[in-house]
């Protein structure tokens, strides 16, 4: 039980991990996410992955709409250039998968900062038509630039090898995903506790006095745009390295939604939050589908309701959580280690 | 030239007395209301200048004009720093922060989410120069300036007596201390002017005792200029050097407390008013 800190310097009360307590559970995670590869079988290796791409593309749009307070519909799209660039460059200009990921974080950052021009002047849902827009146009450019992008017909990506060792079978591409995994997480961590990512946060809190106090807010909010975009480009370029394949079916306006729910579930404006709402976006679905392939000996037609009770327990999840903890998991979470930082002592 | 003050509260370069703003000829107006009409005035470095008048009479309209939130129609607000001449009606909000203008509202527009640290941080932000790869990467002068800057803040967490609340989000803070922790974020930017839009409005005696006893600090230790809105005349009496006085958009009176006291056009315009400005 903790009876209270007491800091002596700066340096460790601006620490990130402030007690020992802290730096333990941080060890644990690191630990099982290290184990947990040698551990797991193959399905649970894919779902572990599918997780990690979609956090990494969540902490992105959390930045922009979670921390900045910019709503974004266009999170497929972007997903989309990301994907796009990184299967473009390595397919008809045979360049090294590893390298295509900063080309296509940069391309989407630009892309993204691009689209954010409407932020000057549009606030809460008319900038996400605004986005909606870019979504509409980027989905349009992919499927009618039929010369550069294959239009509706799928994208083969080569299959990225290191070595001679391809990387995207699940095991190996775990470790790929858990490094940019670890380094978006550090980064969007330490972003929020310096300069920029104060004022991002200013802007979404009162934009106003960000503008009074000195914040150049149209700059920032363009900067916002950039950055929460090249994490979204990432994750796209994940995808599409990891499956071989890239169809832009797979970044309509369903996903920009599914990566809303993803984030208010998780929790607006947290980082951990992002992780949190993606194991359960991925998880939710894997479980009602073995759930029901358990059921479907017992009940008869069970298979054939599946993704309706899929969607539907979706729906009221994100429902449930909008009412009851619009802080989502995260908060969850910390009233949870709140309660037992104290115990048994907590009332 | 010589910096007037060397406290680091203060930004200003000018010397005691020097002309600091000169507010020349204001016309402001929404459709068909005119806020402000033809208004003229001067603030000099150091002392605490007050704007009274009935509601509506345009003080907001006008430090609104001050701080690049709105534009006059017509005039010009000269600023005085740095050895040079500013024209404020033709920057931006953030380019005049830059210049050490830093204010509170007349209705708190803290970042309610933020800590008061956090809060106060945010007021450093023209001074601070982390950008998006040392402040992403947590790196060597991001560091570095994180933890001076948190040093600098203690002294005006000090000042305001918010040492207890330091982590605290503001929205969850009493409105008084909510209005001190405003105080503190306008602080943080080492204003060479201070702007101050009602900031004992809906306190009770105490607070404003405080309240008027942390801006005397700032203007007497530190030589900061304050210019304040405030509808409390006893305090307006007491704690400024120069009052100007607004009705219907027009100054009607301006000088030192005494002389706006005896002004006929000033008593008339209060006449009627619950607050007479004689007691
Ligand atoms: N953004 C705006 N749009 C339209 N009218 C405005 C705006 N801001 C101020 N006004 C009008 O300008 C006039 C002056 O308002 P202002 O807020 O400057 O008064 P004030 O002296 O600060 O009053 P109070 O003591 O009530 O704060 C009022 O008639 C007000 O309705
Ligand atoms: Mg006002």
């Amino acid at each position: 039980m903790e009876s209270g800190i007491f800091h002596t310097t700066y340096e460790s009360d601006m620490a990130l991990r402030r007690t020992p307590l802290m730096r333990l559970r941080l060890i644990l995670v690191i630990a099982a996410a290290l184990i947990f590869p040698f551990l797991a079988n193959g399905y649970q290796l894919t779902l572990a992955n599918q997780i990690g791409i979609t956090a990494i593309g969540a902490i992105g749009l959390n930045i922009l709409t979670g921390f900045t307070g910019q709503i974004s519909l266009g999170q497929g799209a972007f997903m989309a250039v990301g994907a796009y660039s990184s299967g473009l460059l390595a397919a008809r200009l045979g360049m090294p998968w590893w390298l295509t990921l900063p080309f296509s974080c940069i391309i989407t950052a630009v892309v993204g900062a691009i689209f954010g021009i409407p932020s000057l002047r549009l606030k809460g849902l008319y900038l996400a038509i605004a986005t909606l827009a870019a979504q509409q146009i980027i989905e349009w450019l992919i499927t009618h630039w039929t010369v550069l992008t294959g239009g509706v017909e799928a994208l083969v990506v080569p299959t990225p090898t290191l070595f001679g060792i391809r990387m995207n079978d699940d095991f190996n591409f775990y470790w790929i995903m858990l490094l940019l995994l670890s380094a978006t997480t550090l980064f969007a961590v330490n972003l929020f506790r310096t300069k920029i990512g104060r004022a991002f946060i200013a802007i979404r809190d009162q934009d106003i006095a960000a503008e009074v106090m000195g914040v150049n807010t149209f700059q920032y909010k363009l900067l916002a745009f950039a950055t929460s975009s090249f994490f979204v480009g990432l994750s796209g370029a994940l995808v599409a390295q990891y499956r071989n394949i890239v169809n832009y079916e797979r970044f309509t306006i369903e996903t920009s939604i599914l990566y809303l729910a993803v984030i208010i579930i998780g929790g607006l404006g947290s980082v951990s939050g992002s992780i949190y709402g993606s194991v359960f976006m991925v998880l939710l679905p894997a479980i009602l589908t073995n759930l029901g392939r358990a059921l479907g000996g017992v009940i008869p037609g069970m298979s054939r309701l599946i993704p309706f009770i899929q969607q539907g327990v979706f729906g009221i999840t994100i429902i449930l959580f909008l009412i009851f903890e619009p802080e989502g998991l995260a908060k969850i979470w910390r009233d949870i280690k709140d309660y037992f930082r104290l115990w048994p002592f907590s009332y | 030239m010589p910096r007037g003050f060397t406290h680091v509260l203060n930004s200003s370069t000018l010397q005691p007395g020097e002309l600091q703003l000169k507010v020349d000829n204001l016309h402001l107006s929404f459709g068909g209301v005119q806020a402000l009409r033809g208004v003229s005035l001067e603030v000099r470095q150091s002392e605490i200048a007050a704007i009274i008048g009935p509601n509506g009479a345009g003080k907001t309209s006008l430090l609104n004009c001050i701080s690049g939130l709105y534009r006059p129609q017509n005039g010009r607000i000269h600023f005085y720093n740095n050895n040079q001449e500013y024209e404020l009606t033709r920057l931006k909000p953030y380019q005049i922060a830059r210049l050490g203008i830093a204010r509170s509202f007349q209705n708190i527009e803290l970042f309610k989410h933020m800590t008061v640290l956090d809060n106060l941080m945010l007021g450093r932000h023209v001074h601070l120069k982390a950008n998006i790869f040392t402040g992403g990467l947590y790196w060597g002068p991001a560091q570095r300036e994180e933890i001076d800057n948190r040093r600098f803040l203690e002294d005006i967490i000090d000042l305001l007596e918010i040492e207890a609340i330091r982590k605290k989000p503001v929205g969850t803070l009493a409105y008084g201390l909510q209005k001190r922790v405003e105080l503190g974020r306008a602080l943080a930017l080492q204003p060479s002017l201070l702007i101050l839009d009602e900031p004992m409005a809906g306190m009770n005696a105490e607070e404003k005792e405080d309240m008027a006893r942390f801006i005397l600090d700032v203007n007497e230790e530190h030589g900061v200029t304050v210019i304040i809105i405030e509808h409390d005349m006893g305090v307006v009496m007491d704690i400024s050097d120069h009052v100007i006085v607004l009705d219907f958009g027009a100054k009607i009176g301006d000088g030192t407390p005494d002389e706006v006291q005896r002004n006929p056009d000033v008593i008339r315009a209060y006449l009627g008013e619950e607050h007479n400005i004689l007691q």
